[in-house]
């Protein structure tokens, strides 16, 4: 029988098969690590006298605790002061490569890999972040770690897993002008719920998926545990390979042939079964938000905040009720009319060149709706300096929206940037827990399309809100290159 | 990890069902950077209370703990064991434990054993009416002696002799190096490496400051 993508990256790890029951002992080809979940890590090492047994197959970035404005200015709050501190005393101990704030390649953990290189086909990637899942966009096997499991990677190189489900999810067509990648998987979140992809390693594929961009292809694998999933991965391609091609840490010469010549047999055998599959349809997709506190309660833009008493189970009514309690939505709410005070642009999830060169095309020449506050987060330092390289930091300094060093920012409540209690966000980011962008803070998850059509008009809005001028507000006239921008 | 065959100690009544990690250790604890010291955090919301069981004298150096059911549930924090280790617990006795909690308690060296219901009353009886009363824990024999009490617990097996062999998930994997080093042995040229460090040319990166919403990036700088 034929094997799923899944399968075979997961056999060209084993390096001892478990027997009667026990895990399989898997090695690892790359592990990233940041400062929230890796001091206990290496001082558990240390305890033990155990050294980092591969520091060439680990590196090191700050992303979680870092600040987004005055970066060459000491860290004020202590506890992330004191993580950071610990990484940067970590690294330098055991020998691991470290990218400090205010060092060029310094950004969020899951744009780092990537960016230089080093995540690629056919590998077995961890971090002790439950969104390693993005690096599944190249036909990586990758997954978020607990912190013992982040000791035992950096002793042993290996970790003994338990075998995965696999799960399809196919979607097929076309996506509609003015949707994105973050609408597929937020229909998919709230198509099979958030505990629908449990002990599944899900694998996208279709038609609609193959046309996707590298950068759109990491969004919806960057979800894939927002849905429950262990981890998510996309066949690599010709997408994939011309993504890697020439970045500083991809094989060259005749490693690269190998390469890509072993590249090209990973992909799922027509004859392999998966355990679940789940079909969606691009071209019926809309623009999709949350209205919850969890992922999987999202609608599309052009429905109501729902009734909870319209649900019939009764976890899912309880649920609702109170998230439209702290999200202070009052059901039959035309989505469109919720006026946000905040738009944020940025994330693991939507914080990449291709995101905010969307955005920009939006906001050119536009004004940001009164009282809005727009911030845009550049994912990593190089996508800071590639953004401003193509100006893309004017337009966004000309629309009234503040432009700052990389990090996850507001995507979580640990360094600076965050919602006040009762703000209301629209957060290109994954998550809309309750406190999650800073104490009672209300999220809508959304797309960067939204995002920036939100900012221009002050409620939730898609590009389609903007009036039929939207392509080329400045005259010009609509290229190819906008259209892939605006669809991809 | 220290091999565990036998252990005797002040034994502690618990008597607390659905003790969750929260209340284990609060979340307030989590932002610590060490993976010790985590005593003064152990069951914080209690502490401050005289009538709490760890804050009268007899039970104060207590090093197994005899607790209700469902101990451990809630959040997966591993901080949940390593403060009743560092708390000089070494080994918890309770009618149900989490899954997630009993796991990591196997892997960190903490013995989580399961006893019946009405053998944790009984426990409970001896330990209330003779505080200080020690515990012997014998993971050999499977049982626990009290007093003139013997109960018999139950470990899997797999954890038992984990325990008793004092190997950790790491020391258990280097077992097998040599396999670890076989298979790096034939690892692809082309799978990355980190080091050295490759990079695209170094740039300098120019801090971003607060500013007040600028229209304009020229009003940023007047
Ligand atoms: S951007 Fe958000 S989701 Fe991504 S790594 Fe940072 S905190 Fe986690």
């Amino acid at each position: 029988m034929g094997r799923t993508l899944a399968e075979k990256v997961w056999d060209a790890h084993i390096v001892r098969r478990g027997t009667d029951g026990a895990p399989d002992l898997l090695y690892i080809d790359l592990h990233l690590v940041h400062e929230v979940t890796s001091p206990q890590a290496f001082e558990g090492l240390r305890l033990a006298g155990r050294p980092v047994r591969r520091p060439d197959l680990t590196i090191a970035t700050e992303d979680h605790n870092t600040p987004t404005l005055d970066i060459d200015l000491p860290i004020a709050d202590r506890t992330s002061r004191t993580q950071i501190e610990t990484l940067r005393r970590n690294a330098q101990e055991f020998g691991i490569r470290l990218h400090s704030l205010g060092d060029a390649d310094q950004g969020i953990v899951h744009q780092v890999g990537p960016q230089l290189g080093l995540t690629m086909p056919g590998l077995t990637v961890v971090c002790g972040d439950s969104h390693t899942s993005t690096h599944g966009a190249f036909g990586a096997l990758a997954f978020g770690i607990g912190t013992s499991e982040v000791e035992h990677v950096l002793a042993t190189q290996t970790l003994p897993l338990a075998p995965f489900k696999t799960m399809a999810i196919t979607v097929d067509g076309t996506l509609p002008k003015g949707t994105t990648s973050k609408d597929i998987i937020l229909a998919i979140i709230a198509k099979i719920g958030t505990g629908g992809g449990q002990g599944y390693v899900l694998e996208y594929r279709g038609e609609a998926i193959r046309a996707l961009s590298m950068e759109a292809r990491m969004t919806i694998c960057n979800m894939s545990i927002e849905a429950g999933a262990r981890a998510g991965m996309i066949a690599p391609d010709e997408t994939t390979f011309a993504y890697l091609q020439g970045r500083p840490h991809a094989p060259e010469g005749a490693d690269w042939d190998a390469a890509v010549q072993y590249w090209r047999t990973l992909r799922t055998d027509d004859d392999a079964v998966f355990d679940a599959e789940v079909v969606l349809e691009a071209s019926d997709l809309e623009p999709f938000v949350t209205w919850g506190t969890n992922p999987g309660q999202g609608l599309p833009l052009s429905a109501s905040v729902p009734d909870p008493a319209d649900m019939a189970d009764e976890n899912e009514r309880v649920a609702a009720e109170r998230a439209l309690e702290y999200m202070g939505l009052t059901p039959g709410t035309p989505l469109r009319d919720i006026a946000v005070d905040t738009v944020f642009i940025g994330s693991c999830t939507n914080g990449r060149i291709e995101d905010l060169r969307s955005v920009a095309k939006l906001l050119r020449g536009r004004t940001r709706a009164e009282n809005v506050r727009v911030l845009v987060v550049p994912s990593s330092a190089r996508v800071r300096l590639q953004a401003e390289a193509e100006g893309l930091d004017k337009i966004f300094l000309d629309f009234g929206a503040e432009w700052r060093n990389a990090g996850c920012s507001m995507c979580l409540g640990m360094n600076p940037d965050q919602l006040q209690p009762g703000e209301r966000a629209a957060s290109t980011s994954n998550r809309n827990f309750e406190g999650r962008q800073g104490k009672g803070g209300r999220t809508h998850l959304v797309s960067p399309l939204v995002a920036a059509a939100t900012a221009i008009r002050g409620t939730l809005s898609s590009v389609a809100d903007l009036g039929p001028d939207v392509v080329a507000p400045d005259g010009s006239p609509l290229t190819d290159a906008d259209r892939g921008l605006l669809s991809a | 990890m220290e091999k565990f065959t036998q252990h005797t100690g002040v034994g502690v009544p618990l008597r607390r069902s659905n003790v969750d990690t929260d209340q284990i250790i609060p979340a307030v604890y989590l932002k610590r950077v060490t993976r010790t010291g985590f005593e003064d955090a152990l069951f914080a919301a209690w502490r401050g209370d005289p009538s709490f069981v760890l804050n009268q004298d007899a039970y104060t150096n207590g090093s197994v703990l005899v607790a209700g059911p469902d101990f451990g549930t809630g959040s997966s924090r591993e901080h949940a064991v390593w403060a009743l280790k560092d708390y000089g617990f070494r080994a918890v006795l309770s009618p149900r434990f989490a899954d997630i909690f009993r796991g990591n308690s196997g892997k960190q060296g903490l013995l989580a054993a399961q006893i019946a219901q009405e053998d944790a009353e009984l426990l409970w009886k001896v330990l209330e009416a003779n505080p200080g009363t020690e515990v012997t824990v014998d993971l050999v024999a499977k049982q626990a002696h009290c007093a003139d009490v013997t109960v018999p617990f139950q470990v899997d097996d797999y954890t038992r002799w984990r325990l008793m062999e004092g190997l950790d998930d790491i020391g258990l994997t280097m077992q097998h190096e040599s396999e670890i080093t076989a298979f790096e042995a034939e690892r692809a040229a082309w799978r990355p490496r980190t080091l050295p460090a490759k990079h695209l040319p170094p740039v300098e990166v120019v801090a971003a400051r607060p500013v007040a919403a600028p229209r304009h990036a020229d009003d940023a700088l007047a």
